[in-house]
């Protein structure tokens, strides 16, 4: 019969990934390079980085420009550091045992 | 007859127990050490030998602490119980307060400060088992110092609010010293007395602790009073206001000074009043900085199921910012680059003490 299969098909319930590697961006938000798992959706990785671009380039407008920014989640931290326009990005998904970073020099 | 009180120690690391059974041998009445590494091998204990306190860590496997204080709590009611955890959320200590313990230790100021800790257990295991009421209490800090004072106690009360800290020293029924955010004396016990909310514990006395307030307590308690009565239903005379305005910043001031932070930017939802800055004149630039940068994350963690936001920090040669949401406010506090230890902690302190 496989009626229910074609009723259910693709109705999962979803855990998504959370990203674990390095990006690097260039100065239009393009993913250049990438240590993510290719298994993780382009489009998201494409969408940090931007975002991140966008808070260096607002930090600027503030006459306070930054070199290093961490946005720090309950499972996810991700710290940027400028690039001449761009910014390589590392995402670390976080457990209840990794260490509180302190902030790094450049 | 062994007359000596039982303390069974559960926690699922044994080299912690095994840590914990050479500390407790300090403890001058020299109580028996039963260890238990699950929370069913604690309940057998409880169940066969009569055990005057129980120590429990939170995370373990199976039955957590939290759920193993709540079977204590209602099949052995006469155990006193202490919890010793390693998780630093201040909201552990607060739901486990809620359930009934006698104190909330952290495993990191314990080792730091064994000997208080020993002290405090000795305290629990002389207090007499069958005389008085225990439960949880929903009382004002108003009501809890004034028991004391009433019935001639010796103790230092220390009260949480968040990551404040406040302690209150009292000698014979009588209160010598406050301590808070760096304040002490009278300043302090009007600060602590402010807060609406928190909890609170006994630690031992300390009759050797120098005393800094000779007001007696219901002049004390009058003054705070008045001024709570003030602060609801403020002056109408333009001198009292700005006076009392004038304290306000003042008091920011020296929070901002004392933690060390350069600048402060709260910034209230938009349209919904003007941003309060104190150390910095770019308050308009900070503050749309930071009202972009919630909505950035916001949007981000939304996107990549990160989980809440807990803050987010950015640096440069000269500077470094931390930015924060402190109920309905995201706050920026700039750093010198200097600090580097704990700035989540201290901002959140900083913050946290702004309002209150």
């Amino acid at each position: 019969m496989g009626f229910l299969k074609k009723i259910f098909a693709g109705r999962h319930a979803a855990v998504q990934q959370l990203p674990a590697g390095t990006i690097t961006v260039n100065r239009d938000g393009q993913v250049v390079t990438s240590t993510v798992s290719s298994a993780y959706p382009k489009k998201l990785l494409q969408d940090v980085g931007r975002d991140v671009l966008a808070l260096f380039s607002e930090a600027r407008v503030a006459q306070m420009p930054l070199a290093e920014v961490s946005l720090h989640f309950g499972s996810l931290r991700i710290t940027a550091r400028e690039l001449r326009g761009g910014a390589i990005i590392f995402l670390f998904p976080q457990t209840a045992l990794s260490p509180t970073p302190t902030i790094s020099r450049l | 007859m062994d007359k000596r009180h039982k303390i069974l120690v559960l926690d699922d690391d044994s080299d912690w127990l095994a840590l914990c059974r050479d500390l407790l041998t300090a403890v001058p009445s020299r109580p028996e050490i039963l260890t238990a590494n699950t929370a069913k091998r604690a309940l057998a204990l409880l169940e066969t030998e009569s055990v005057r306190l129980l120590i429990c860590d939170l995370k373990m496997p199976r039955i957590d602490g939290l759920q193993m204080l709540a079977i204590v709590r209602r099949q052995f009611p006469d155990v006193r119980t202490i919890v010793l955890s390693g998780l630093e959320d201040e909201s552990y200590r607060s739901r486990a307060y809620a359930l009934g313990v006698d104190l909330f230790w952290l495993k990191t100021e314990m080792q730091r400060n064994s000997k208080l800790f020993t002290e405090c257990l000795e305290s629990l295991l002389g207090r007499d088992q069958d005389v008085g009421f225990r439960g949880i209490q929903s009382k004002s800090l108003m009501d809890i110092i004034q028991m004391e004072c009433l019935s001639r106690s010796s103790t230092v009360l220390r009260i949480t609010r968040g990551p404040l800290v406040a302690k209150l020293w009292i000698q014979d029924g009588e209160l010598i010293d406050a301590e808070t955010e760096g304040a002490r004396g009278e300043a302090a016990f009007q600060r602590a007395l402010a807060w609406k909310t928190g909890t609170f514990e006994n630690l031992p006395a300390e009759p050797e602790r120098e005393r800094t307030i000779q007001k007696p307590i219901n002049a004390l308690l009058l003054e705070s009073a008045q001024n709570m009565d003030e602060a609801i239903n403020p002056s109408e005379e333009p001198d009292l206001v700005e006076s009392a305005s004038h304290r306000k910043t003042m008091w920011k001031l020296s929070q901002l000074t004392r933690e060390g932070a350069d600048f402060v930017v709260a910034v209230p939802p938009e349209g919904q009043g003007e941003p309060e800055a104190l150390g910095t004149q770019s308050v308009a630039a900070f503050s749309q900085w930071t009202r972009h940068t919630a909505e950035i994350a916001r949007r981000l963690g939304d996107r990549l199921e990160a989980g809440p936001l807990l803050h987010v920090t950015g640096h440069n040669q000269e500077r470094q910012v931390l930015m924060l949401a402190h109920g309905d406010r995201a706050f920026l506090i700039g750093w010198p680059t200097e600090v580097t230890e704990n700035l989540p902690e201290k901002s959140r302190k900083l913050v946290a003490s702004w309002d209150s």
